[in-house]
């Protein structure tokens, strides 16, 4: 038992990080109605860029940035490759995510980079978890980032553009209708979520103290779970935007608290990752199970009532 | 206003599925002209409106709004110039926004969007107030998702959104044909309102028959891809639905093939 307890802050914390990945998960999944599965392979990205960044000697915050843009970057081709080459969405990001597994080699020149927490000053590390100034907190530091990046997505999706991107997401007949260039919007939300991964993934290498090439696989299962797990929990309650987007977030960290728990169970480890597909794959059943084998018939009703 | 030069389109040329939606067609609408659109199945109706359009090129020919060559234009960025309501209420709203959000979508049809807010106050008011001439009660739902409405709410909130810029061009698909006859009445003369308040110049594609002679100062009727009659003013007014019937066998040389249309009169 103390074991666990001892395990949880731990998974807190990244569950945190994951969170933040989920949220771009969130906005491909939810609001563009889009399975992207690019993400597997910029979550490698952002820990590839980060941490030979700052093994180059960059800052960190400098790395993570880069890191962000090089995910944007890849949310772009897989943007164009859906819009511009009109190639289905969930194909364009397996091809995305294939080429990024090259590129993700490239930019380390191996398949794993490990990043000494003593040499060099991370931002968050498994190590800075307790006994650390509490502004170094690993959970404190990702919250307080995971509640910015709520606060800006919250104000953009006010914004025209927002507005205009989740139009597409829900009607792209009638965005059109309504002057959205949709190509446009579904490339910018790409580009977005794929920015909050890589982000996700940039503080994920520096975390566990090393990026590698298989970080990102199986990512969009994970974040798939956090965006399902957070509206089961939470979807009842929480109706605004970004409290939705905060549900997504407890989401992730629920996930690896219950992972926690199961590999203290003694499950082996082996089968986690078959373990989770399982789960997502029920979960994301349930609707269609719902409408076919739950759904009350409709009462008929009577006149012209509109 | 509007001129359409000698379009015509094929859907999947070259296959045995190949159909000749629409042959060289041509029409020229005037300022303020509202014209019903009357034809059986397959006659070119719907495909002539996307045309306008832009949901795919056309073939050949050339389309005109207020002189201005659309033809190359893609559909978003025609929207700027044309209001539509289509036949199914599901695809004219946004079905996870608010009614307010969806309206304020609507207010910035054809302007550059950019990160101000997707909402002002001062719009609202503006809102509640069209929605209230509505009757349904939805000026109390500003913030309601428009997934809770039912159809014939939908269809009215989505003509509103046509229309709340003054679009060059108002194209109505069978607005009222999915919705329950009372309300398709209702709709019909919101339509009918809102088109002359505004003097729009309007294409009405409708399967009633009753409809296409009341509404309107215009009156096309199309098959197999060609506007096979064209009527206006008082002509127009007098004709009764035999007259249709008889134009149309006269016209194509076979029986009028629409069941619905049948039936609806």
């Amino acid at each position: 038992m103390a074991g666990l307890l001892n395990a949880l802050p731990g998974a807190a914390a990244q569950g945190l990080i994951w969170g933040i990945m989920a949220i771009g998960v969130y906005i491909t999944f939810r609001v563009l109605d889009i399975a992207d599965l690019t993400v597997d392979g910029s979550l490698g990205t952002g820990g590839a860029v980060c941490i030979m960044m700052m093994l180059g000697g960059y800052n960190v915050w400098v790395s993570m940035a880069v890191a962000t843009l090089a995910g944007m970057c890849a949310g772009l081709v897989t943007g164009i490759l859906h819009t511009f080459m009109g190639i289905p969405a969930i194909l364009s990001g397996i091809l995305t995510q294939l080429g990024l597994y090259s590129i993700n080699l490239k930019i380390m020149g191996k398949a794993n980079q490990a990043i000494n927490v003593d040499k060099y000053s991370l931002l968050v590390s498994l190590r800075y978890i307790r006994g650390v100034a509490l502004q170094k907190n690993t959970i404190l530091v990702v919250a307080v980032l995971l509640v910015i990046l709520i606060a800006i997505l919250y104000w953009f999706f006010g914004t025209e553009i927002g507005c205009s991107l989740r139009a597409t997401g829900c009607n792209d007949k009638m965005a059109r209708a309504q002057g959205i260039n949709t190509d446009f919007a579904r490339v910018l939300g790409l580009m977005i979520s794929n920015g909050l991964v890589t982000f996700s993934g940039a503080l994920l290498s520096q975390y566990q103290g090393f990026a590698d090439i298989n970080m990102g696989r199986g990512a969009i299962v994970i974040g798939l779970a956090a965006v399902i797990i957070g509206e089961a929990i939470f979807g009842r309650i929480f109706h605004n935007f970004a409290l939705r987007l905060l549900s997504v977030g407890f989401g992730a960290i629920i996930y690896y608290l219950v992972l926690q728990f199961v590999i203290w169970l003694g499950v082996d480890t082996d089968l986690l990752k078959l373990l989770s597909a399982v789960v997502v794959a029920i979960f994301l059943a349930i609707p269609t199970w719902k409408a076919r084998y739950f759904s009350k018939p409709v009462p008929v009703k009577k006149g012209g009532e509109n | 206003m509007l001129e359409i030069i000698g379009i015509s389109k094929t859907f999947n040329a070259g296959t045995v599925n190949e159909k000749r939606a629409i042959v060289d067609l041509n029409l020229t609408l005037k300022d303020g002209d509202f014209v019903t659109v009357i034809g059986g199945n397959g006659a070119g109706k719907s495909t002539m409106l996307n045309a306008i359009a832009g949901v795919w090129p056309v073939d050949t020919g050339k389309i005109l709004i207020d002189g201005r060559d659309v033809t190359k234009l893609s559909e978003h960025q025609r929207a700027k110039f044309l209001g539509r309501v289509f036949q199914d209420p599901m695809n004219g709203t946004a079905a996870t926004m608010g009614i307010e959000e969806n309206l304020a979508l609507a207010l910035r049809r054809g302007k550059r969007r950019t990160l101000g807010p997707g909402i002002r106050n001062d719009e609202r008011e503006t809102y509640r107030r069209m929605l209230s001439r509505l009757g349904l009660g939805l000026e109390t739902r500003l913030t309601s998702k428009v997934g809770l409405l039912s159809g014939g709410q939908r269809q009215a909130l989505t003509l509103l959104m046509a229309t709340l810029v003054g679009p060059k061009l108002l194209l109505l698909d069978e607005h009222t044909a999915a919705l329950d006859p009372k309300t398709a009445k209702k709709v019909l003369e919101l339509t009918d309102e809102i088109i002359g308040e505004q003097g729009l110049t309007a294409l009405m594609v409708t399967h009633n028959m009753k409809d296409a002679i009341q509404y309107g100062n215009r009156l096309i009727m199309m098959h197999e891809g060609r506007i096979i009659y064209d009527v206006e003013g008082e002509e127009k007014k007098g004709l009764s639905v035999e007259d249709l019937l008889k134009k149309f066998g006269e016209a194509s040389g076979e029986e009028f093939a629409n069941d619905r249309m049948m039936l609806a009169n």
